[in-house]
């Protein structure tokens, strides 16, 4: 870092300006809160101040009209504060379409993160300037917390759900991030540098990284871990496939519907009797403690990516199935 | 300084009629505080319960109803008996106050009998994270078995705290039977009688919440 | 001494001569008559004796945790130990000195005498309430010394209810232990104000200082248990390996942040309503006016008691909860801070037009307001949700919230024990050291706690052990201005027991103030009245003029 002593933390992405303006906001309307009752309290602690022989004191018991005015006041300007306040926390809260994907998994004491592409880094970030970004983030033990200072943003990462945070890049430079939940003994060594790139440079880190992408090892998992025996198309199938799944929404067994994100196809992995979808039978096995944090990343990964008849065949038929193929159909004996 | 014999006023009310009413306002202020303490578990107990009701409901229709439904009988009398105590304390009449308190105390011993009694029938089958569990019954249930667990932890958290609150009753009622039987308690002053009548009941009311939380859940046939 | 000539009206037209004769100290002696005592004064010297204990083994771990944060890598501690002193630090100041301070030392003593009653309504359940204490502050010592616990005062899980490897259970027992405590305190303060008022002594002719008793007691009564129960289930999870909050087992670790922060965040209003009662007390008495706006106060400390038991999860905008949630506890939250400014106002408007003299007492509440202002006002930073994000646990929060506890409740704390140390002790303390002490606080308390507003801006997160050098400058700066605070407290610790041999006596009422505690010798004698005041005023009837006649 440059200058050995800082005052206000560099801004680097585009809801760090909304986030200033709003605590300048509250700075200059505070501080004329702050200035009133100081002035007020001097004032009157000078011009009041006891005499010899002391004076004698009115009797004032109070101002209706004074208290009815102090009591609605700051009632609009906090209106004010809130409305601001919520609408930057609801801009937060929605990730732009296209953003890029990144995969962070917390744990004591180290952040992994993985990219769409398959590159991998720990305590290390880098993006390019100027996209959106999103941080898809779960903790494989206990809750950590993602804190960019210079990004103005962060989120609590419980373990045993998905969580995510974004924001776009502004300038380029290398910036701290925290862990900022207490995880224990060395939490405060739970940090690391974000990079951001320009988007050539960037291109070019990805390249050097490269590995398989995550969908593509989440797709030898998925062969791995047999999920294709019953999830594949045709008479054959036990399970619903899962072409375009991500994002739909999906009627359940025994009423009602699900939306088929992250956190649903993470619980239908690891707890698979929680949502069935109608018309199958609860037959899935768990597949808690088999698959790793990042193993479901990817397996979620690959599904995301599965287009309509981009089903693996299963491995003992080499003839294609029998052509225009049901969707879903229930065989139950 | 200490109320060593019969009625006495303590030196900052009034008069006996203060001091009574004084207990007994204590005694609903310190029922809120257990209402809370309650509430809280019940709170906790109904998150788990909309997330996993298929678990917990299998799990409900696994405990003894039998039990409980004896058991919220014997509860649910005791509470007569302590009111008619409570009615012979405020009449003065010494044996009948004596008589309805010690019948008090057995009612709540016979419901704690019974509860052991079902605790141990529940350890019989299998009921018992931890010690006694056979996750793999579940399973073939179709219902997780940590959840299966969850629900068997509130029901010996809330049933257990529930029989630690009875047998300070139990206890204190029988305190209560000696000094009624020594003629402590006058017409004028029986504002302790009244006090933990008020607990008795507060008891048997958390009962009357838990019997539908933990044993009526699930539908289930009568069967014995 | 002072010189008022100006005319005030007591109470209680009833005066109590004030004779130099057997009081609640003399009455009798030796260590058993004050260990089995039912005498809610001599009760209260003992919980001032086990609370100052307290907040002086607290001290000792900020002062630990603010040297060892003088260089970006820690000074002298590894990360465990630093861990278990900030755990250490935020047990003993929360659970053990700032929730029991005020009630428990000052309540205990004056509530009482201001309602003009003998002793509270349960004195054995009062002396029972310090044993609890003691047996729960002799646990937590054990607990600390023999090892410690790294969990954080918050207890968050998963990480207490299965990562942590130290004594957590015990740990949670002694808190739930010392919230018995509390909850009996409570009730007792509760049921003396509903039954021993003194005849003519209404609810509205109550001093402040017993309403903000009152509504502080409603939140410990109804708040506690939950804290009991949060505690209870992580012990559970503990020894049975039960997931409750253990996402892997099918729990919900943001459920014990619910249940911790339902109680946690009323034990905020714990901490600062007895404060601001003081404060009415104290600027009332030495400004020789009555309190602006009576009615609008006490609704505000009443309304701080309802609204404060809706705003827990504001504790919580980046644990993961709903959007729409997060909304509603904003917008709670600054409701929450409106009946704060409404007292605020009403201090500054019952300056205006008084004689105002600058005793010690009232140093330390001008003091209260000017800090309890400013964390008041960054509150405001923090219930804005866009903002909260981005200060969430970090040293702004830090910073945020000492205002309040130590420059709010603290200050007003040794405000009002300076003004009621003369009906305690019946001695006078040396005024210009006591002014000294007030001056090197604020002062003090100033320099440690304004940069840490920017470091937290700045993004430092709150419990690290080692940061990124640039925020070295700021942390010295804190750390210099602790060691001020540190000589600060330490002043009156000295000359407060100075006193009690070498002090002037103080004579019944050195102040000329109208409450009924000051109607009475100094010290009190042991039933406090000689007979009981009938009331016939409100209490702050400091002025010359007539007082009109509402026909009560």
């Amino acid at each position: 870092m440059p200058s050995p002593v800082e005052l206000f933390p560099a801004r680097a992405a585009e809801i760090a300006y909304h986030v200033d303006a709003l605590f300048f906001f509250l700075l200059i309307v505070t501080g004329i809160a702050a200035v009133g009752v100081f002035t007020l309290l001097i004032f009157f602690s000078v011009r009041y101040r006891r005499r010899t022989p002391p004076r004698p004191t009115p009797r004032i018991t109070g101002h209706i009209r004074l208290e009815l005015f102090w009591t609605t006041t700051p009632f609009l300007v906090f209106l004010v504060m809130f409305w601001w306040g919520a609408r930057i926390y609801l801009a937060m809260a929605q990730p732009p379409a296209g953003a890029i994907d990144l995969y962070v998994v917390g744990k004591q004491w180290m952040w992994k993160v993985q990219h769409a592409q398959g590159q991998r880094e720990i305590n290390e970030v880098h993006i390019p300037l100027g996209q959106p970004v999103k941080l898809t983030l779960t903790s494989e033990d206990v809750i950590h917390d993602f804190f960019v200072p210079a990004f103005r943003t962060k989120i609590d990462v419980v373990p045993g759900r998905y969580v995510y945070e974004w924001f776009t890049p502004t300038v380029a430079g290398t910036y701290h991030f925290f862990c900022s939940q207490y995880c224990g003994t060395n939490h405060a060594g739970m940090r690391g540098e974000v990079y951001v790139m320009d988007p050539a440079d960037y291109q070019q880190w990805l390249n050097l990284k490269s590995e398989g992408s995550l969908a593509l090892e989440g797709r030898k998992l998925f062969l791995q871990l047999q999920c294709i025996t019953c999830h594949v198309a045709g008479p054959k199938a036990r399970a619903p496939i899962l072409e375009s799944l991500y994002g739909a929404t999906i009627p359940l067994r025994g009423g009602g519907t699900a939306v088929a994100d992250d956190n649903y196809i993470r619980e239908s992995i690891l707890n698979p009797q929680a949502k069935v979808v109608m018309g199958w039978e609860p037959i899935m096995p768990t597949f808690e403690g088999q698959v790793s944090e990042e193993d479901l990343i990817k397996l979620i990964a690959y599904i995301k990516s599965l287009g309509p008849g981009q089903t693996p065949q299963r491995n003992e038929e080499s003839v294609p199935p029998p052509p225009p193929t049901e969707t879903k159909k229930t065989e139950s004996p | 300084m200490a109320t060593d014999h019969a009625p006495a006023t303590w030196h900052h009310f009034d008069d006996l009629e203060h001091q009574q009413q004084t207990t007994l306002f204590g005694m609903w202020a310190f029922l809120a505080t257990e209402v809370l303490i309650f509430g809280g578990m019940f709170t906790a107990y109904t998150v788990y319960r909309m997330q996993y009701s298929a678990a917990f409901e299998a799990a409900s229709r696994h405990l003894n109803l039998w039990i409980g439904g004896i058991n919220t009988l014997v509860l649910l009398t005791s509470s007569l008996t302590m009111v008619l105590a409570v009615h012979a304390a405020r009449h003065g009449q010494r044996r009948a106050t004596t008589t309805q308190l010690l019948l008090t105390a057995a009612l709540g011993s016979v419901f704690l009998a019974l509860k052991a009694v079902e605790y141990y029938l529940d350890y019989r089958d299998n009921l018992v994270p931890l010690y006694a569990f056979d996750p793999a019954e579940w399973s073939a249930l179709n219902v997780r078995p940590q959840h299966v667990e969850l629900f068997l932890i509130f029901y010996y958290c809330l049933t257990g705290l529930h029989a630690v609150h009875l047998i300070i009753g139990i206890a204190v009622v029988l305190v209560l039977a000696v000094f009624a039987h020594r003629d402590y308690f006058t017409k004028e002053f029986h504002s302790p009688v009244e006090a933990w009548g008020l607990y008795w009941h507060f008891i048997d009311v958390v009962w009357v919440f838990l019997l539908p939380l933990l044993y009526l859940i699930g539908s289930r046939a009568i069967v014995g | 001494m002072s010189t008022i000539s100006a005319p005030f009206r007591p109470q209680s037209s009833v005066r109590q001569t004030p004779t130099a004769g057997e009081n609640y100290v003399n009455a009798a002696y030796g260590t058993r008559s004050w260990l089995l005592t039912t005498d809610h004064k001599r009760i209260a010297l003992l919980y001032l004796v086990s609370v100052s204990s307290m907040f002086i083994i607290g001290g000792l771990a900020a002062t630990l945790i603010r040297l060892n944060l003088l260089t970006p890598n820690g000074a002298f501690m590894t990360a465990d130990t630093y861990n278990k002193t900030f755990t250490a630090h935020g047990i003993i100041m929360v659970f053990y000195f700032l929730v029991p301070v005020i009630p428990s030392v000052l309540g205990n003593f004056l509530l009482p005498l201001m309602i003009g009653a003998r002793d509270l309504a349960f004195p054995r359940l009062n002396l029972a309430s310090w044993y609890i204490y003691m047996v729960g502050a002799a646990m937590i010592l054990w607990v600390i010394f023999s090892g410690g616990i790294d969990t954080g005062w918050t207890f968050y899980t998963p990480f207490s209810s299965k990562a942590s490897h130290t004594d957590v259970i015990p740990a949670m027992i002694a808190i739930a232990i010392a919230g018995f405590s509390s909850i009996f305190t409570g009730l007792n303060f509760i049921v003396t104000v509903h039954y021993l008022r003194a005849p003519g002594m209404t609810w509205f002719r109550l001093p402040l200082f017993v309403w903000s008793l009152y509504a502080t007691s409603l939140i410990l009564l109804l708040a506690t248990p939950v804290l009991t129960v949060a505690l209870f289930l992580v012990a559970v999870e503990r020894i049975f390996g039960i997931g409750i909050f253990d996402p892997a087992l099918g729990g919900d670790p943001v459920l014990f942040q619910h249940l911790f922060w339902f109680y946690s965040h009323p034990a905020v209003y714990i901490m600062v309503l007895p404060a601001m009662g003081i404060v009415s007390e104290v600027i009332t008495c030495f400004a020789r006016k009555n309190i602006f706006g009576y009615p609008f106060v006490v609704a505000a400390s009443l309304g701080i008691a309802v609204v404060g038991f809706l705003v827990w999860a504001h504790h919580m905008f980046v644990a993961g909860q709903s959007v729409y949630a997060a909304l509603v506890f904003s917008l709670l939250s600054y409701c929450v801070a409106i009946p704060s400014a409404i007292k605020v106002f009403n201090w500054t408007a019952t300056l205006y037009r008084g004689s105002i003299s600058f005793r010690t007492p009232m140093l330390y509440i001008l003091g209260f307001i000017g800090l309890f202002t400013l964390g008041g006002l960054t509150g405001l930073f923090l219930a804005a949700l866009g903002l909260n994000v981005h200060v969430h646990d970090t040293y702004f929060i830090i910073a945020h919230f000492h205002f309040i506890m130590v420059g709010g409740t603290v200050m007003a704390y040794m405000g009002g024990l300076h003004y009621w140390w003369p009906k305690i002790t019946g001695k006078l303390y040396p005024e210009s050291w006591g002014r000294i002490s007030a001056l090197l606080i604020f002062f003090g308390f100033l320099l440690t706690f304004l940069p840490q507003f920017v470091l937290g801006y700045l993004g430092m997160p709150r419990r690290y052990f080692a940061y990124p050098p640039e925020f070295q400058v700021l942390n010295v700066l804190s750390t210099a201005g602790a060691s001020i605070l540190a000589v600060g407290y330490a002043l009156p610790l000295t000359y407060l027991i100075w006193s009690l041999r070498y002090g002037p006596d103080a004579g019944p009422n050195p102040w000329e103030a109208t409450g009924l505690e000051w109607q009475t010798p100094s010290p009190p004698p042991t039933h406090n009245f000689a007979e009981i005041p009938v009331v016939d005023c409100g209490p702050y009837e400091y002025s010359g003029e007539e007082v009109p006649d509402h026909g009560h």
